[in-house]
């Protein structure tokens, strides 16, 4: 007997790891691997790692171009800016941001969404009907016009930033979620679950849930790098990040005024930006080649 | 095997209706059967007939969509009325069901172990009377090769012979009152399914488990059942002690059905298909649903449905032609 698609999915048995290892995806994108750990790296060593304070100004070293430019100096490895600021510090500071805004707004959406999407696609009726309409009516503004009405709501901040994020996308989390249990809750191990006198909730938890995890982490990884733009885009149209914190889309928006006369203020931003994006989305779509071979996602 | 007094299941009037209330597809209808504990019943019929729509109904499984009228009476308890968190304690306990998919009735995530540990934790939890030992001694039980290595296997490591005997393995851990085996051997391979039939023998001999069997294959209800159920488009035609029914069958539908076995005559396979096709469920015939294809129908089957006779001790048959006793 073959062994199917159906007796054998992709994400059958085994650490989640190993799983994906098994799973045919292929090797994993080694560089965008490396600037995703690096990423990680930066934002968890932060000062620690960084050579100044990211926003300590030096009015004896202002517009100092990158070490390899001509008049740079390897006191200032990618220059400083209009107040002398070190740029690497600021980067590094940056990550930092990037990352706890998206993280914490990936991990609180991801939740909220998960949950809904559990409940609507499990209990189905009316609690399915109500939850899935809330979903529609969230997925249907564009997410920057929503995020900028809810900025001028609520106000600037970390805090703000990030329920902002978890408010604009939940609904992804919980319309993947609902449909992924919607199959799943369909398929014989759910009965015999049943007939084998398990109870509603531990059905769910122990069994349905796992079985959607995969496309969950799938959509959880690709999520990163759209929130690293939504706080990039919030905090370059001012409504973000504020001064004195970093932010690369601020350093993007301040850096602006001196594209002419220092490029590295804006190109360093925006390089930071290109690369966590592109790696996240690549680290995504090799675990959804892995896991999501039919392409639901 | 000795009557006992009292039955273990009794159904009485079920009707199960799907679709728009104003066109319904009935896909039981009036459906009466008594199990006696330890008895072995053989519930047969083609594809649609209603036999895995019976069982869902005993398991309360049914989806919500369904209209469920009548009476299932288990063990004195009336299931239809239960409450899904009472149904769900007796589930796996007192009334247990073997499925008819082993390849996908896993969990591909968990290994053989913890699934058997997760089905066996509940039941000591919830007290059953025959406190199920380890995963190992489950499978041991079903005899599986090699238990201590198949509870650290996945599902996909095992084949569907040795899935299916896990199932059972689960099904029986708790040495349930009542089991229900829908199809249990129609995705295995011939040489596999004697093997799991005797499993379920075995749970009858040893914990005097009665067992619904639902099968399209009437080899193994012959050999396996105490008594056996026809059923064709939704309703039992006919009922009886299972030698009895399959040396004289009184429905021509069971005649066709076993006259439809492949026959070796003169070193040559015969078969011997029944005319026709099974009607469709939504526009049923005012008379039998049979009639259509039946080679001895008169008009009053088409105009009539015909009314329960009993031809026998415990042998009843829905049949014109049989209650006039001129079976042909």
């Amino acid at each position: 007997m073959s062994a199917t698609a159906e007796e054998r999915p992709a994400g059958a048995g085994g650490l989640l790891g190993a799983r994906l290892w098994r799973s045919g995806a292929g090797r994993p994108p080694l560089l965008a691997t490396a600037i995703c750990l690096l990423m990680v790296v930066a934002a968890l060593g932060g000062g620690a790692i960084a050579p100044y304070v990211p926003d300590e100004a030096d009015f004896t070293a202002i517009l100092v171009p990158p070490a390899w430019a001509e008049g740079g100096s390897l006191a200032h490895l990618l220059g400083t800016d209009q107040l002398g600021r070190d740029m690497l510090s600021r980067l590094i500071a940056g990550a930092r941001i990037s990352l706890l805004t998206a993280g914490a707004a990936v991990l609180a959406g991801g939740t909220i969404g998960v949950t809904l999407g559990l409940a609507a696609g499990y209990l189905g009726g009316v609690v399915e009907a109500v939850i899935m309409r809330i979903v529609d009516a969230f997925l249907a503004l564009p997410f920057i016009l929503m995020a900028l009405a809810f900025v001028a709501a609520l106000g600037t901040g970390v805090g703000n930033i990030i329920l902002v994020m978890v408010l604009t996308n939940w609904a992804r989390y919980a319309r993947l979620v609902r449909s992924e249990v919607v199959s799943i809750k369909k398929r014989d191990f759910v009965l015999l679950a049943r007939v084998a006198g398990l109870r509603p909730w531990q059905i769910a938890l122990r069994h349905i849930l796992p079985n959607a995890l995969t496309s969950i982490l799938v959509l959880a990884v690709l999520d990163v790098g759209r929130a690293i733009i939504l706080e990039s885009s919030l905090s370059f149209l001012g409504v973000g990040i504020q001064p004195p914190d970093v932010s690369w889309g601020l350093a993007l928006a301040e850096g602006r005024t001196y594209m002419t006369v220092a490029w590295w203020l804006t190109v360093w931003p925006g390089l930071a930006i290109v690369l966590a994006v592109m790696s996240f989305n690549a680290l995504g779509d090799w675990m959804k080649a892995g896991f999501d071979p039919r392409g639901r996602l | 095997m000795t009557l006992p007094n009292e039955p273990l299941l009794v159904v009485r009037g079920l009707n199960i209706e799907f679709g728009p209330p104003e066109r319904p597809v009935r896909a039981v209808a009036d459906a009466d059967l008594t199990l006696a504990p330890g008895e072995i019943l053989g519930i047969a019929g083609e594809s649609g007939s209603g036999k895995t729509t019976l069982c869902s109904a005993i398991m309360r499984t049914l989806p919500r969509s369904a209209r469920v009228s009548g009476r299932v009476e288990f063990a004195g308890k009336e299931l239809l009325s239960l409450s899904e968190r009472e149904m769900a304690r007796l589930r796996g306990r007192d009334l247990s069901m073997v499925l008819q998919n082993p390849m996908t009735s896993l969990d591909p995530l968990y290994t053989i172990g913890n699934q058997l540990e997760e089905v066996l934790r509940e039941r000591r939890r919830g007290g059953a009377e025959v406190r199920p030992g380890g995963a190992v001694e489950v499978l041991r039980r079903v005899h599986l090769t090699a238990p201590e290595l198949r509870v650290r296997q996945y599902p996909h490591q095992l084949s569907g012979g040795m899935r299916q005997r896990v199932l059972v393995g689960m099904a029986t851990a708790a040495a349930p009152r009542l089991l229900i085996a829908d199809e249990p051997t129609t995705a295995l391979d011939a040489s596999i399914q004697d093997e799991i039939l005797i499993l379920f023998r075995e749970l009858r001999d040893t914990a005097g488990s009665a067992v619904v069997i639902v099968t399209h294959d009437l080899s193994a209800i012959r050999r396996l059942s105490d008594r056996v159920i026809i059923m064709y488009a939704g309703r039992i035609v006919e009922e009886g002690p299972t030698a009895e029914v399959f040396r004289a069958p009184r429905h021509p539908y069971t005649r066709a059905l076993l006259g439809s076995l492949p026959r070796i005559e003169d070193e040559e396979v015969v078969l011997q298909p029944i005319p026709g096709q099974v009607p469709d469920l939504a526009r049923l015939p005012p008379g039998c649903a049979f009639a259509a294809r039946c080679p001895v129908a008169l008009d009053a089957c088409r105009a009539e449905r015909p009314q329960e006779s009993t031809v026998g001790e415990r042998h009843r048959v829905f049949c014109w032609q049989a209650a006039a006793g001129g079976a042909a």
